[in-house]
């Protein structure tokens, strides 16, 4: 399998606090990657230091290589929003765009970055509906408010909307840690479907659905990267004490 | 046993004086609360009670289609003070939304450094001067070059409308929530393009509240415009000369002899309110979501 990113010793402070040290890692192309940890352990900073979301916070700030397809995005001459169409996100909370309808929700990335072609935009918006496993609960509404969903729906037309660009990889920051049992087995569901074209980082709380949706599992404590390997042998047989501590749940 | 004597404490204490008390406070307050609101409210309908029966007496066809009547003339209208005004605050807006609203995106967006703290000083500083310095100020660096003209009097209300756009709109802008503008930028949409389209469209309504406040501001506005353009009872004859005014025609027929006149001043003041609710009604339509 291939590398997607190789992450090379990487650092990251929010003013003078440490809050990432010397990461290194290397994340599996077409696999999904969960990253656990108790809170506060820095796995929302790492997945922000992957589509550079994280410098937008005033007074952060990032050292170290993050080699995407071999080429380091943090590179002098390298356009972050070029590499954030490349990398999509999603969000805790759904977050969809409250003064637009589901259909622009959808359209929102391609059509602000200059796509005025409509039929273009009718099978992007279709696809990455149906690719969210979202298109038939509200093909009839595309005109809809995107707010008027559940927050379910909402969640999954935050994931349509960042496939709509076409990524090749997709950060999930807890994605259901805001539904219920029902909305969460859904988008569990969509991960792994998603994983067969997609790199797939997901940043979770819950330990089960790491077991459940991941590949490889990687156990952040304090900013350092304790553990890393197929979440099989991380959750069976875990190398560090730290780890094995975490999941039996000692702390949390 | 503790519990159900902490319990029966606890009962006995409800139906005691102190509770008797506390109803009458309460409906103390509320009739406090009552009374300020209606003796808020008493002094503007009986403006506009004022002001819709006497103006409306004024009001017919004439009113509308002829200009301001020369001295002993029967009659007369506010058509060229309806002209003036729309051209006054349309020029006004046309210098001073667009330098209130970046204001108000560079104060909102980009605004924690020390020229963001500074500029919001100095409009607060600005937003309280009083009108008929400003006046005084573009009668001084307009009016004295080019003389009494409806640009002098657009500059004036102009420098009135831009912190009022600016502080408005920086809060509006605020409210719109970070995760909408972080949604954005993951989608790899560019900073300036983020907040021309999503987040100015999510503070959309906010915003036209805050530009029509400052136009309701300036359409009523009689001291700068006196200072510098003056009275003028003719229509627009180009912009370096002045216009008619609706604010001015209250406050000069107002102060006048002549019975027909005094009429107009109650006339145009009718007209004032209604332009102004006018453009609200207007602005609100336009601007209406869908959502």
């Amino acid at each position: 399998m291939a590398v997607k990113f190789d992450i090379q010793n990487l650092n990251a402070w929010f003013g003078l606090k440490h809050v990432l040290k010397s990461i290194n890692m290397k994340i599996e192309e077409n696999a999904v990657t969960a990253i656990i940890g108790p809170s506060g352990c820095g796995k929302t900073t790492f997945i922000r230091c992957l589509n550079r979301m994280h410098e937008i916070t005033p007074g952060a700030r990032v050292s170290g290589k993050v080699l995407f397809n071999g080429i380091d995005i943090y590179d002098n001459g390298v356009d972050p929003v070029m590499i954030r169409r490349k990398i999509g996100m999603v969000f805790q909370k759904p977050n969809p765009f409250p003064m637009m309808s589901i259909y622009d929700n959808v359209a929102a990335g391609l059509k602000l970055n200059g796509v005025r072609d409509k039929k273009i935009l009718d099978a992007a918006v279709r696809r990455s509906l149906e690719l969210a496993n979202l298109w038939d609960e509200v093909k009839e509404d595309l005109n809809k408010s995107g707010a008027s969903l559940s927050g379910g729906q909402q969640q999954r037309l935050c994931i349509a909307r960042a496939l709509a660009v076409e990524p090749e990889v997709l950060l999930m920051d807890e994605p259901c840690s805001a539904l219920d049992p029902i909305a969460t087995a859904k988008i569990e569901a969509l991960i792994r479907k998603l994983a067969e074209n997609y790199t797939v980082v997901i940043v979770t709380h819950n330990m089960q659905q790491a077991a459940r949706v991941s590949d490889y599992t990687a156990f952040l404590y304090l900013g350092e990267l304790i553990e890393y390997g197929p979440t099989k042998q991380i959750f069976e047989n875990p190398k560090h004490e730290l780890t094995e501590r975490y999941l039996t749940g000692e702390f949390g | 046993m503790a519990d159900s004597q902490i319990d029966k404490g606890y009962c006995e204490g409800i139906e005691t004086d102190h509770h008797k008390f506390r109803v009458v406070k309460n409906h103390l307050v509320q009739f406090l609360v009552y009374l300020a609101l209606f003796s808020a409210l008493v002094p503007l309908f009986s403006i506009l009670y004022e002001v819709v029966v006497r103006g409306f007496s004024t009001i017919s066809i004439e009113f509308f289609i002829k200009p301001t009547p020369t001295v002993g003339e029967v009659g007369g209208g506010v058509a060229n003070a309806i002209q003036g005004t729309l051209i006054t605050i349309g020029l006004a807006s046309f210098i001073g939304v667009p330098i209130g609203l970046m204001s108000g995106i560079f104060l909102s967006e980009y605004g924690e450094s020390k020229l963001s703290v500074a500029v919001r000083f100095f409009y607060d500083v600005l937003s309280g001067i009083p009108s008929i310095v400003i006046g005084v100020f573009a009668y001084a660096l307009i009016t004295r070059s080019i003389g009494f003209s409806v640009i002098a009097a657009a500059f004036a209300l102009a420098v009135m409308m831009i912190p009022i756009v600016a502080r408005t709109t920086e809060e509006a802008l605020k409210l719109v929530p970070m995760s909408i503008r972080e949604a954005a930028i993951a989608l790899g949409i560019p900073r300036w393009k983020t907040t021309v389209t999503v987040v100015l469209s999510g503070a959309k309504k906010a915003i036209v509240t805050g530009l029509l406040l400052s136009i309701a501001r300036i359409a009523g506005e009689s001291a700068p415009v006196l200072v510098s353009m003056g009275f003028w009872r003719w229509w627009f004859a180009g912009l370096d000369r002045p216009v008619a005014n609706l604010a001015l025609n209250v406050f000069i027929f107002a102060m006048s002899p002549f019975e027909n006149w005094i009429a107009l001043a109650w006339g145009s003041a009718l007209v004032l309110i209604l332009l102004v609710l006018g453009i609200s009604v207007a602005a609100r339509v336009l601007t209406r979501g869908r959502y």
